[in-house]
Order: structure tokens, then C-alpha cells, then sequence
């Protein structure tokens, strides 16, 4: 978080939620009508933004870094996929099924993870993922191996709103989930827990002489990432009605890291904002040119470190006072 | 009378190096206890395994008669042995409120919940500002810590172990670092701490040491060299040659 919103986080907490992810939320709701072709796009911006904001629970207000992290969002999937396919296919039923075994997995996980430094964290969390990946992959009779899991119906929506081919149901799903989470983990960041993790980011050394239980923090970290990670991961699944293996990769775990730095580590309408651009440029680039997207890509993210250190976070924080001034 | 801080032959070692080398400690409650000696000596070190930063490899240590060699360093806090560092340990990204206030909800067991709004807990924020008021730092409470000029810092290091609520408190060298005009004011603040507080603290400076203390302890190449009142100490030959040997050996 920015020397603003540190020391701002007092006077914004009282007051609930901040004025510019009213603007946030108020933009994702105007999409509907501004982008009506292009639902089934944004529905994916909404589901890389809850990804982001679980991945920056951890990264950008822990200061603990993962190179695993799809492993949850992969994880939250294949639990929606599997359990909409023995015919539990509610929705909501899904995505608290998927996020209790995400979050239990992140838990389970965490004796390990929480040990040692940055680096060896880098090393275990990729390591757990392939591991992860490589389960998924040779479980064939539950996961569809290379295949994926295709073909399984979602119950409407409240039993409802059926999910509609032009990906209206989708948009609002998933809008409502982004909304939803944001809130949650805008309560756990201002919370005594978002504090103490704040805690550790900025001086890992000094919480114990505080007296803190540095582990149990860590573990609780883990747990809300993973299942929110795991919540964003089934809303794709529902959504596209497909689970596949690429939802663990390394690749999407690489990209989250890259969206929530984009965005800025610890601002949470700043890594919304990266990661819908992130999302939205990547479809753009990939269009333009099928063959050389990921070059593109990969200048922009260069550049961004260059023009806007500490990401969108910070030059929406600069803005916001050059208004005031 | 049981000691609030005592050490029983406690040694530390790395590798073949004997940074702490069987020391036996006692600090009466409520001492203004002063350990001094050379650069190198292994105060710092002897900090460490006090608080349990750092596991000695022989010896225990006691507060208030229980013995704590194997507890944590965070449970030792809990039990009322707080610290400061010689090299400032702050959260740097915070504002100076907020890292007394991580404190006191560390304290008070507040920081597992995750569901409450932590800027509405108006008692936290009351008594942050009292911990704030007592170091002279209530005009900086808002500011981000690293914004803060050093002396500012090293009190608000001072706040921050106060929040504990301690029993007994060590200062590991409180003014390092500081002009010496400054490291007065430090010393006033210290000074004025409640009578029931056990300090046990380091500092160079003899002149300071001389009217802070009540009790000094000197410590050379890990051992006790000596311990005794600060008019026993001032009037002992080693402790002279060793003051006087080191400043003729910066003076050269
Ligand atoms: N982690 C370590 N590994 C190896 N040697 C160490 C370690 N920490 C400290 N030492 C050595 O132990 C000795 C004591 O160091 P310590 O920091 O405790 O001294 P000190 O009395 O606090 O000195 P100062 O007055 O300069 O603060 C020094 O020689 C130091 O180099
Ligand atoms: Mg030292």
C-alpha cells in the first residue's frame, strides 16, 4: 500500500468503502450497456480481477510472494466442474464448494510454504504447483487429464436466470462475485488481520517482538487467498463450462504475478483496474496478431514498470491529488 | 527476592566463536540495570538470546523465577519481555499510529479477526495516542514512518516495545545514533518510566550510564567482567583501562 492510502487507510476504513471503487464499480456496471458484444470478454476481465486481488491478498499487503498461486484458481475449477457434473450443478453451491477446498488445500499447504524466505517460498510454491498440475493431469478419471472436463450443464442463477448464450447471466454472475469479493477483502485489509499482514510486509523481524504469531497469520493469509483464488477459478469454469489443465499452469500462476504488479501491490482498485487492462489488452493484442501478442505484451508490462512505478495503483493515487491540490 | 531477569551460565556460540560465553545475569525488578562493554562485546547477541530471537547454545534463562529458555520470542513478549533494536525495526511503510496500534492489538489478541473494522477499535487508537504522548510524538501520528527524522524513529522504537505492556523492558543501545543532544531527551523519556518497570539497557555513553543507572553490568569478550553499583564500577582499574584504552585507540 502507498504512503497515502497507509495513511489515509484510518479515515477511509470509517467511512466503508472508498469513493473510487465506487467509480470502479460503477464502470464494470456501465460495461454492460457500453460492450454488449462483448460479455463473454468481460465476464473473463471479472474473474482475472477476484484471481488479482486473491494473489495481492498475499503479495502486495503480505509482502509473501507465490509462483503457484493457479494452483487454487485451478484448484476452484475443477471442484465446480467435478461437482457440476455428479449433478449438484448449482451455481452458488458450486462456488462455496470450490472455495472450501481451495481454501482447505491452501491450508493443508501452508506448514510448508510459510517456512523459509522469499526465495525458497518461490521455489516450494512452484513446486507445489507442478505438483498440483501433475496430479491433475495424470488423474485422468476425474479430471479428464490433457482433456479437460467439458460438457456439463449449470442450473440458472437463484434458479433463475438461466445462463443465457449471449453471456448476460454470465456478466452479472460474475460482476456480483468481483463485487462481492472486493468487499470481503476490503473488510480483511482494513481489518486488526490486514494490519498485522501489513505487519509483516513491512518488517517480518520485528512481529514476534510484538509478540505476533507470525505463522498463524501466514496461515490465515494462505487460507482467504486460496479460497478466493478458488472462487474466481469456478466462476470460470461455470461460466465456460470448462475445466482444463491450463487453469493450474505455471503460465497463469506468472500472469498473476505480473497483473498484480501492473496494478500496484497493495492497491486494491489499482490491481482491479491492471488486471481488467491486462485482461482487455491480451484479447486486443491477440486478435491484432495471433502470432506476436505475447511480444506485445510483454513491452507494455516493461514500459508500465517505467512510467508507472508502483503500477496504476500509484498514478490513480496521483491523480486523486493533483484533483485535491 | 527473585530476580525479574536472570541468565544461568548462558553461552552462545557461532561455529568456534563464543559471542556470549557463560554469563550469569540478575536484574532485580524495577533495576535500571546498564550493560555496557567494548564494541564486539556480545551485548547485542546476549539480547538476542535474552528474547529469544536467537537459541543459546547452553545456559537458561529466567524471568520472574519461570524459566523461559525454550519458549518462543513471541511468547516470551506475551509473558512481559519486551525489546528495542539498536538498528531501528519499524514498519516503515505505516504511519507512526498504526505501528503502535499493530502492537497493542498484537497484545491484545485482536489481529485473528479478519471481519472488523480495525480504525473503529477506538481504544486501541486512544491508547496509541497516550504511548504516542508519552515519547513527545503526537504532532507525527499520522505521518508515514519513514517520513520521520531519525531521533523521532528511535523513540518511536521505544513506543512500540511499550505497547506490549512489558514487565521488563530491554533497550539495546536506545540513543545509537543520534547527536548527543538528542540522546538526552531519549534518556529523560526512559528515565521517566514507571519505577515498576524492570530496564535492563546498553549504551556507550558513560556519562548517561553513570546517572541512568543503578546497577551496571560489564560485559568483555562475551564474559562478565564485573558488575556492581555505578560508584563500584566508576572506580574499578579494569573498567578504566578498558574505557580509556578504546578511546585512545579511536583517537589514533
Ligand atoms: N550471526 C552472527 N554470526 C557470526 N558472528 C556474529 C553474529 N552476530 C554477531 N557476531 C559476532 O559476535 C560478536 C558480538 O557481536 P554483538 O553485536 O553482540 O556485539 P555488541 O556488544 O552488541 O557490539 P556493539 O557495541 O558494536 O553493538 C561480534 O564479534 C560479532 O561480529
Ligand atoms: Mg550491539
Amino acid at each position: 500500500m502507498s504512503t497515502s492510502s497507509a495513511t489515509q487507510g484510518g479515515f477511509y476504513s470509517r467511512i466503508g468503502i472508498q469513493g473510487v471503487t465506487l467509480v470502479l464499480f460503477a464502470g464494470s456496471i456501465a460495461s454492460y450497456f457500453l460492450f454488449p458484444e462483448h460479455l463473454a470478454l468481460l465476464t473473463q476481465l471479472f474473474v482475472l480481477m477476484v484471481f488479482a486481488l486473491s494473489y495481492d491478498l498475499l503479495q502486495g499487503h503480505g509482502g509473501i510472494v507465490s509462483l503457484g498461486h493457479a494452483a487454487f484458481f485451478g484448484l476452484g475449477a475443477y471442484a465446480a466442474a467435478i461437482l457440476a457434473r455428479t449433478g449438484y450443478n448449482d451455481p452458488l453451491l458450486g462456488l462455496v464448494f470450490a472455495a472450501i477446498v481451495s481454501a482447505l488445500v491452501a491450508l493443508v499447504l501452508t506448514p510448508i510454504i510459510v517456512r523459509g524466505n522469499d526465495f525458497t517460498r518461490l521455489l516450494v510454491t512452484l513446486g507445489v504447483a507442478s505438483l498440483v498440475y501433475e496430479a491433475a493431469n495424470r488423474m485422468r478419471w476425474l479430471t479428464g487429464g490433457a482433456d479437460g472436463l467439458p460438457d456439463f450443464e449449470i442450473a440458472p442463477l437463484l434458479g433463475l436466470y438461466r445462463f443465457d448464450f449471449e453471456g448476460r447471466t454470465a456478466f452479472i454472475y460474475s460482476f456480483a462475485v468481483f463485487a462481492l469479493t472486493y468487499m470481503f477483502l476490503w473488510r480483511v485489509v482494513t481489518s486488526p488481520f490486514g494490519l498485522a499482514l501489513r505487519g509483516i510486509r513491512e518488517n517480518a523481524r520485528r512481529m514476534p517482538a510484538i509478540g505476533s504469531p507470525v505463522r498463524r497469520h501466514l496461515a490465515v493469509a494462505y487460507t482467504l487467498s486460496g479460497g478466493v483464488a478458488g472462487i474466481a477459478g469456478a466462476v470460470l469454469a461455470q461460466t465456460s463450462r470448462f475445466a482444463s489443465l491450463d487453469m493450474l499452469g505455471f503460465d497463469r500462476s506468472a500472469e498473476i504475478m505480473m497483473v498484480a504488479t501492473l496494478g500496484g501491490s497493495g492497491h486494491m482498485v489499482g490491481v482491479s483496474v491492471g488486471a481488467a487492462a491486462f485482461g482487455w489488452l491480451k484479447d486486443v493484442l491477440s486478435t491484432v496478431s495471433p502470432k506476436y501478442w505475447q511480444l506485445g505484451l510483454g513491452i507494455v508490462l516493461m514500459l508500465s514498470v517505467f512510467v508507472a512505478r508502483g503500477g496504476i495503483g500509484s498514478l490513480l493515487d496521483r491523480l486523486r491529488f493533483r484533483r485535491s491540490a | 527476592m527473585t530476580a525479574a531477569l536472570s541468565t544461568k551460565d548462558l553461552s552462545v556460540r557461532f561455529g568456534a566463536f563464543r559471542a556470549v560465553d557463560g554469563v550469569n545475569l540478575n536484574v532485580r525488578p524495577g533495576a535500571r540495570h546498564a550493560l555496557i562493554g567494548p564494541n564486539g562485546a556480545g551485548k547485542t547477541t546476549l539480547v538476542h538470546a535474552l528474547t529469544g530471537s536467537l537459541s543459546p547454545t547452553e545456559g537458561s534463562i529466567a524471568i520472574f523465577g519461570e524459566d523461559i529458555t525454550r519458549l518462543s520470542e513471541k511468547d516470551r513478549v506475551r509473558r512481559g519481555l519486551a525489546r528495542t533494536f539498536q538498528i531501528n525495526q519499524l514498519f516503515r511503510g505505516l504511519s507512526v499510529l498504526d505501528n503502535v496500534v499493530l502492537a497493542i492489538m498484537e497484545r491484545d489478541r485482536k489481529t485473528l479477526a479478519f471481519w472488523r473494522s480495525a480504525a473503529a477499535d477506538k481504544r486501541a487508537h486512544d491508547e496509541a495516542r497516550e504511548h504516542l504522548a508519552f515519547v513527545n510524538l503526537t504532532p507525527h501520528a499520522d505521518r508515514a514512518v519513514r517520513d520521520l527524522p531519525y531521533g523521532s524513529q528511535r523513540l518511536l522504537e521505544i513506543a512500540i516495545a511499550l505497547a506490549t505492556k512489558p514487565r521488563i523492558l530491554i533497550l539495546d543501545e536506545p540513543a545509537a545514533g543520534v547527536p548527543s543532544s538528542e540522546s538526552q531527551a531519549i534518556f529523560e523519556r526512559i528515565h521517566a518510566l514507571p519505577q515498576d518497570l524492570t530496564l535492563l539497557f546498553i549504551e556507550h555513553d558513560m556519562s548517561l550510564v553513570f546517572r541512568f543507572s543503578d546497577r551496571i553490568s560489564v560485559l568483555v569478550a562475551g564474559q562478565v567482567m564485573v558488575e556492581g553499583t555505578p560508584a563500584e564500577i566508576s572506580s574499578d582499574d579494569r573498567v578504566k583501562e578498558i574505557y580509556l584504552g578504546r578511546r585512545t585507540g579511536h583517537a589514533a
